[in-house]
This record gives structure tokens, C-alpha cells and sequence, in this order.
């Protein structure tokens, strides 16, 4: 069996604060395999967010260990890990510097990771922006003249400019309206089929997840409860908090009320 | 940029400020071709025409030695601006540094250059000017020297503050996992979003230079005669009140206009920026 | 007619900026009875917040607003309402409960101190026990289990859900005809969300309060409403029943806004092309569902 991309091995993130401790991660587990869209749901307090943050090498595991490509990740990264693991967060405001033109921040990781020739990176600039749908003389503008979903696109493109491997992708859409979202969401699925990109999709949201993501990981109160192919998992869910999960999404459609109904009666049956 | 100036130039009070200012500055720049006897502003006596009260020529008057105080008035605001000037050129780089290394780095650097802005900043500004003038002669540069001195700390304080909330920022973040190093961050990243704020600071600021400077001459410890100062004007003229008081009122007034002037120029960019101070 | 609880007529929105007028509602007409759950539904920008806070004489006072068209509240035209009376209005006959829970109630003094707040605007004379006792049993009724632990707290020392409870029972408090319901439940995780619909929708049952609820997310909506108003860019493109918008959405942007949410069926991430121009189609109207005539 070929090695995964990335995995943890016994994961736990533990804050020591006054007076208790607490346990945001515990003992998790999972390989992520190249090539997949690999979901984490899980609602607040879950720890996806803070699992998210352990592999981009934002705060150190606490116990347990982060392995890329067979080597362990070190809580101090270099360059190259910072080039292979990119993130790409929810809000895309704040995530794009006001002060700086869109361009200047694609630039940036052109020039940290020294890519291309120096006179060349301009174009390269405009090269990612047509890459994610958008025009190359957007390249001047400053984030705020720029709609949600045209940030979020520069945001996506900043996280391919340094050719990375795995993708982080930190709620990237729930903050966009529904027609921007659904556009966004076909971009990330062409880019990572073309570009061979691993994805670690965290949402709150089933309905995308379903339609995004090749696997599920399921977090409850700093555990890994589930975690299974999403056509096998959907249907037929094993755990009762995925159950659950699944049943409090909001439909659209009579099937989906079917769906959920469904589950609500087996969550009932089981209970 | 062009937008902050239209809505300045809206504002009745805003525009208040900026033809104030714009009176001051000129003016100063100007001494030698706006003011009558610009030799006044030397070691000049002309007894002839002592303690004259505001007439023709000598529109605020003359002083005890026949000089113009009118010119005397305008050569002192070039003073007061090129000391504002070169304090603030020096005190702001160095406090903004210091409060940008402080608030990103934390730990004890955090702790080691916060506790030396409190220490700076436990002493009252005046207090601690004088006490350095009274070890330094009493000269324009030793001036400067005590006021920059006093100056850097408040700057340290306002970079401080808006990094430690902008270091939560997503771009912050984002320029982290992207690898970029502690210094482009501090100085490229976070360093641009403070400066709305520095700006309107150094604007309110320059009026307070002024009036602290003239405090330092009107206690004997700015600038020396023959060089005309505001502070002292008023120091000197303070004693012949109310016979000559045009010695006093007219170096006061010229104080409060300048002083004014930048308060509400300042004051209408803080709106306009939403500066924190 | 006295009959609506809210009526809208032809509303227009707009703000004096630099560059002139930008107008954000292009003549806006809608109703709710009595009891009715009246869902607005489009995307931001739309128009949608600014038409709720019309409705509470919240925009007003900005002087760059201009605004024009009907506004109806219990028979009464707002916009000739002076303006001690309309505040009056506000928080006992009509309330809003708003996106996010805990920001909305005030951090510097307990839910107690706030409830009674609401409960003397009903009711002026209130005593201080009274007022406790009848918030505890409003913090009851939206299933708060401990309510004199809740009267004590402070909002952050509260869970998100349970300060959407706590603010829908302070809504509710006064018995007001209109509930204005902001995009609630959009900070929430899922479950919960879940939970204060069915509680909300139980509540407005009972004391059969009529509800305007604004939302993004058509899946809430339809779950909610019992009619429904899609609103883009300023202009309503189609009215109906929920039951019949949802089962045949007619309008090319109802149409577009159903086809892009992702089905937890699967099915795949929707294709949506760029219609835009269609958008600007008239106005779709479900037989039955017109506005009445004035």
C-alpha cells in the first residue's frame, strides 16, 4: 500500500490553563492519501479547527506526531514544509492584506519561496489569476474593491502559487452567498483533479461535503468519531452524533427531507 | 487619499484647521517675503522705536529693544515647525519600532521594551524635559533632545496596541504558513495597517510639540536670545502686563492658532481613519 | 386594512454618497397576517436587511437615507407615526431578534437586568420581583432548565444557543403582533441551529406571532415559512407558499439559487452558469399569492 501524504499518529492538543485542562484533541488518528478531498466536520468545540492549525504548523501537537511524506513534522517549520502545506481561510477580508494590492500578496509567496525568475514573477501573478477565473488586472487592486467571491478565487490562488501539495481549506465558502459558493466550489474540484492537489476540506456544512469530498472525518468534542467513504457514509451513517449531523442540515428537496427523516427515525430506534 | 482630502475640505471645522495651518507653514517658510523687517528677527535694537503698541508699521507692536513683533512672531513659527519636524523624525520611527517588535515578538522582548516605555512613560513629560535641560545647556538642538526623549513613548504605546489586534489578522496568518519572515511581517504586513493612525497622531502632535516647546522657553530652558521663540515672548512680555500687552497676548495668540490649527486638522482625521489613540 | 399585521408598499431605498444616489430598493411591496411566517430570502446586498430595519425605524435616522413608500403596522402608517410613538412601538409590539446571539445583548450587565429592561417597556410599573419571575418563566418556556443560574449570567459566560434563547424569549416577552428575525441561528453550529427553529417555530405558533424571517439559506427557510418573498437586488422576482416555491421555483434567480445548493443526496457540486442578465426577468407571482389590493 503506498505511504499517505500525511498522517497523525495519536494526536492530542492539551491547553493548560489556570485552574483546569483542556483537551481540544484527543488521541486522533488518520491518514490523509494523495490525490483526495478529505473532509473534517465537526461542530464548535469539535477541534478541527485546532487539528487544522497542528497541521499547518501553527501550534504543536502535545502529544503525538505529525508525519508528511514519511518524515515528522517538526513544531518549527522551514521553508520547504511551509511550501508544501497551503491554507486557505474562511474569511477572505481578512485574510488579504488592505493595505496591499491583490497582486503584492500573490507575489509574496513567488518571492519567500524564491519560484521563477524575479522579473518573471509579475506574470506569474497574472497567470494565477486567470488560473482561478479572474482578470490580470486585478493584479493592482486592493482586496476591498473586490467582491467576496474574487477574494476568495486571490485567496486561492495565493495558496497555489507556491505549487504546494496538501490544501488546507478552512470553511473556504461559508462565507460566501449560495451562487458564489457553488462557483468557488467547482474551482476547487477542477483545480485539485488538474493539479493532483490533496485537499483537507473542514466545514460545518453536510451538504458540501457530500458533493466535495471523496472521505469524511468526523470530529466530536476533540475526537475522531467517524470516518469513512462519503458515498458509504451518507446513506447509512454508523455513528450517532454523524446521525445526527446529518439529520440538522437544512433541505432543499423533498429527497433530502426523505433522507433526514429517515436517519431521525433510526437515531430514535437506536436511542 | 484624495478622498480623506475632500472630506477635510468639506468640514467647516476640518478646513478651519487647514487654512490655520496652512497660514503657520507658509508663513514660516515664507519669513523672509511676507514679514516687514526680517533683520528684527536677529540682534537688532532700534530704541527709536521701543515698546511701541500695534500700529503702522509694526502691526502687533515692537519690543523692548524696538523690534517687530509681527516678524518676530513669524520667524518663531519656523522655529517651532522645524523643531516639531525634527522631533517627531526621530521619536516616531524609534517608538513605532520599539511598539511593533513588542507587540509582534512578545515574550521578553514583549516584557523587557514595554517596561521601558512604562518607565518613560511614568514621568511627566514636562518634568522630565526640564530635569534633561537642566544637565544640558540650554540650547535649540539640547531642546530637541529632551522633547524627542519624552516624544517616543507615546508612539511606542499606539504601534504596541494596533499590533497586538492586527498580529490576529487572516492576512497575518496567512503571510505566517506562507513562510515570510518576523521582519517582512512586522515591517510589510503589519506596519502599513498602523499607519493611519501614526499619521494622525503626528498631525494632533505637531501642535503639542509647539506648545511644549514654548513651555520649555517660557521657564528659561528653550532657546536663548537673540532667537525669537514663542515661549519666551510670552515669558518676557508677561512681566509689562496689562501696559504693553501686546508683548504677551500677540506670541499667545500665535501659539493657540497654531496649536489649534493642527487639533482640528488632527482631530478630523481620527474621525476620518477611524484611528485608534 | 386593519387586517395585515405588517404591510409594505412599494419601498424605496436610497443613499446620498459621494457620488450621488445609490438606490438599494427598487419598489418593494409585501404583507404578513396575523400568525403568518413570512420568509425574505435572497443573497447580501440584496436589500433584505435594510427593508427589516425600515420596518423598526432603524434607518431613519440616518440622514443619508431617503426613503419613500408605504410602510403599514397594525393599520397605522409608520412614516406619519411621530417619532415617540413608533419607539414605543419597538420591543413590545413589534421585535427583532438578530444574526448573532451574543454580541446582541449587552456584555456589561446580566440577562436579569436586560429581561426586566424589556419587560418594563411592556409593561412600565413592573416590580423587580414580578419582572424575575415572569423572565424565568419566559426562560422556561424556550426550555432553558436552570433560569435563576441564566438570570444571574452574564452573556459570554453563555453558551451562542443559549443566548438565541434567551434573546427569543426577550422578543417574545411583551407579546409583540411582528418578529422580525434577523438570518437567526446563522452563527450556531447545525444542531443547534436545528433546535431554536423548532423552537421559534413552536413558540409563534402559540402565541400566534407573526414573523418576517430573513435568510440566505433556503433550506432554513424552507423548514420555517409559510410564504416566501425572493428578493434580488433590491426587487422582489417571486412570491408564493413555500410548499409551491420550493416544489416549482419559476423565476430564472429562484431557479438559479435552488439548483446551487449542494443536495445531501450527492448529485455533485452544481453547475451554475452566469445568468445575471436573466435576473432582471419581472417579477414571478404564484396564483393565490399576490399582494391585496390597497
Amino acid at each position: 500500500m503506498t505511504q499517505p501524504l500525511l498522517a497523525l499518529r495519536n494526536v492530542s492538543k492539551i491547553f493548560r490553563l489556570a485552574n483546569r485542562e483542556v483537551r481540544a484533541v484527543e488521541n486522533v488518528t488518520f491518514d490523509v492519501r494523495e490525490g483526495e478531498c478529505l473532509a473534517g466536520v465537526g461542530e464548535s468545540g469539535s477541534g478541527k479547527s485546532t487539528i487544522a492549525n497542528m497541521i499547518l504548523g501553527i501550534s504543536p501537537p502535545t502529544l503525538g506526531e505529525i508525519v508528511f511524506r514519511g518524515q515528522p513534522l517538526p513544531a518549527k517549520r522551514n521553508l520547504s514544509h511551509r511550501r508544501a502545506i497551503q491554507l486557505v481561510q474562511q474569511n477572505p477580508l481578512s485574510a488579504l492584506n488592505p493595505k496591499r494590492s491583490v497582486g503584492a500578496s500573490l507575489r509574496l509567496a513567488l518571492d519567500v519561496h524564491s519560484i521563477g525568475e524575479r522579473s518573471h514573477r509579475d506574470q506569474r501573478v497574472e497567470q494565477l489569476l486567470e488560473e482561478v477565473g479572474l482578470s490580470a488586472d486585478l493584479r493592482r487592486r486592493s482586496p476591498a474593491a473586490l467582491s467576496g467571491g474574487q477574494r476568495q478565487r486571490v485567496a486561492i490562488a495565493r495558496a497555489l502559487a507556491c505549487q504546494s501539495e496538501l490544501v488546507v481549506l478552512d470553511e473556504p465558502t461559508s462565507a460566501l452567498d449560495v451562487l458564489v459558493q457553488a462557483r468557488v466550489l467547482r474551482l476547487l474540484d477542477e483545480l485539485r483533479r488538474k493539479r493532483g492537489l490533496t485537499y483537507i476540506f473542514i466545514t460545518h456544512d453536510l451538504s458540501v461535503v457530500r458533493n466535495i469530498a471523496g472521505r469524511v472525518a468526523v470530529f466530536e468534542k476533540g475526537r475522531l468519531v467517524e470516518i469513512g467513504e462519503t458515498e458509504r457514509l451518507f446513506p447509512n451513517p454508523d455513528h450517532p452524533y454523524t446521525r445526527r449531523l446529518i439529520g440538522a442540515v437544512p433541505v432543499v428537496t423533498a429527497d433530502e427531507a426523505a433522507l433526514r427523516d429517515r436517519l431521525m427515525e433510526e437515531q430514535d430506534a437506536g436511542a | 487619499m484624495r478622498r480623506t482630502f475632500y472630506i477635510l475640505l468639506r468640514n467647516p471645522l476640518s478646513l478651519l484647521g487647514l487654512v490655520l495651518i496652512a497660514a503657520v507653514v507658509l508663513s514660516a517658510i515664507l519669513a523672509d517675503f511676507v514679514t516687514p523687517f526680517p533683520s528684527h528677527a536677529g540682534a537688532v535694537v532700534d530704541f527709536a522705536h521701543f515698546n511701541q503698541p500695534p500700529g503702522w508699521p509694526y502691526i502687533m507692536g515692537t519690543d523692548l529693544v524696538g523690534r517687530d513683533l509681527f516678524t518676530r512672531i513669524i520667524y518663531a513659527y519656523r522655529i517651532s515647525l522645524i523643531l516639531g519636524v525634527v522631533v517627531l523624525a526621530i521619536a516616531v520611527p524609534i517608538g513605532v519600532t520599539i511598539g511593533l517588535f513588542a507587540g509582534y515578538l512578545g515574550g521578553w522582548v514583549e516584557y523587557l521594551l514595554m517596561r521601558l516605555t512604562d518607565v518613560f512613560l511614568s514621568i511627566p513629560p514636562l518634568v522630565l524635559a526640564m530635569s534633561m535641560m537642566g544637565v544640558l545647556e540650554p540650547t535649540l538642538t539640547n531642546g530637541m533632545i529632551a522633547v524627542t526623549a519624552m516624544w517616543w513613548p507615546w508612539y511606542t504605546r499606539l504601534v504596541y496596541n494596533l499590533t497586538r489586534s492586527e498580529k490576529e489578522e487572516g492576512y497575518v496568518l496567512a503571510a505566517e504558513v506562507i513562510g515570510a519572515s518576523k521582519l517582512h511581517v512586522i515591517f510589510r504586513e503589519i506596519l502599513p495597517n498602523c499607519v493611519p493612525s501614526i499619521l494622525t497622531k503626528m498631525t494632533l502632535d505637531l501642535g503639542f510639540v509647539i506648545l511644549i516647546a514654548s513651555s520649555l522657553s517660557f521657564l528659561g530652558l528653550g532657546v536663548q536670545p537673540p532667537t525669537p521663540d514663542l515661549g519666551s515672548m510670552v515669558a518676557d512680555g508677561a512681566k509689562y502686563l496689562p501696559d504693553s500687552w501686546w508683548l504677551t497676548v500677540f506670541p499667545g495668540l500665535a501659539i493657540l492658532v497654531a496649536v489649534f490649527g493642527f487639533n482640528l486638522v488632527g482631530d478630523a482625521l481620527r474621525e476620518i481613519l477611524g484611528a485608534d489613540q | 386594512m386593519s387586517e395585515t399585521t405588517l404591510r409594505i408598499r412599494d419601498l424605496r431605498l436610497g443613499f446620498m454618497g459621494y457620488t450621488g444616489l445609490v438606490e438599494v430598493l427598487h419598489g418593494i411591496s409585501l404583507h404578513i397576517r396575523p400568525g403568518e411566517r413570512v420568509a425574505l430570502v435572497g443573497e447580501s446586498g440584496s436589500g433584505k436587511s435594510v427593508t427589516a430595519r425600515i420596518v423598526l425605524g432603524l434607518l431613519q435616522s440616518l440622514r443619508s437615507a431617503q426613503i419613500s413608500g408605504l410602510v403599514e403596522f397594525e393599520g397605522r402608517d409608520l412614516e406619519r407615526l411621530p417619532d415617540h410613538e413608533r419607539h414605543a412601538l419597538r420591543g413590545t409590539r413589534m421585535s427583532m431578534i438578530f444574526q448573532d446571539p451574543t454580541s446582541s445583548l449587552n456584555p456589561v450587565y446580566p440577562i436579569g437586568t436586560q429581561f426586566q429592561e424589556v419587560l418594563r417597556r411592556g409593561a412600565p410599573g413592573i416590580s423587580a420581583d414580578e419582572a424575575r419571575s415572569l423572565a424565568a418563566t419566559a426562560l422556561r418556556g424556550v426550555a432553558i432548565p436552570e433560569p435563576e443560574r441564566v438570570l444571574e449570567s452574564y452573556p459570554f459566560q453563555l453558551s451562542g444557543g443559549m443566548n438565541q434563547r434567551v434573546m427569543i424569549a426577550m422578543a417574545l416577552a411583551n407579546e409583540p403582533s411582528l418578529l422580525i428575525a434577523d438570518e437567526p441561528g446563522t452563527a450556531l453550529d447545525v444542531t443547534v441551529q436545528a433546535q431554536t427553529l423548532r423552537l421559534m417555530r413552536e413558540l409563534v405558533e402559540k402565541h400566534r406571532t407573526a414573523v418576517l424571517f430573513i435568510s440566505h439559506n433556503l433550506g432554513v427557510v424552507r423548514e420555517f415559512a409559510d410564504r416566501v418573498y425572493v428578493i434580488y437586488k433590491g426587487r422582489i422576482v417571486e412570491q408564493g407558499s413555500a410548499s409551491a416555491l420550493f416544489a416549482e421555483p419559476r423565476h430564472p434567480y429562484t431557479r438559479a439559487l435552488m439548483s446551487a445548493v449542494p443536495r445531501i443526496t450527492g448529485g455533485g457540486i452544481p453547475e451554475i452558469e452566469d445568468a445575471s442578465a436573466d435576473y432582471f426577468a419581472p417579477i414571478e407571482v404564484h396564483e393565490g399569492f399576490a399582494e391585496p389590493a390597497a
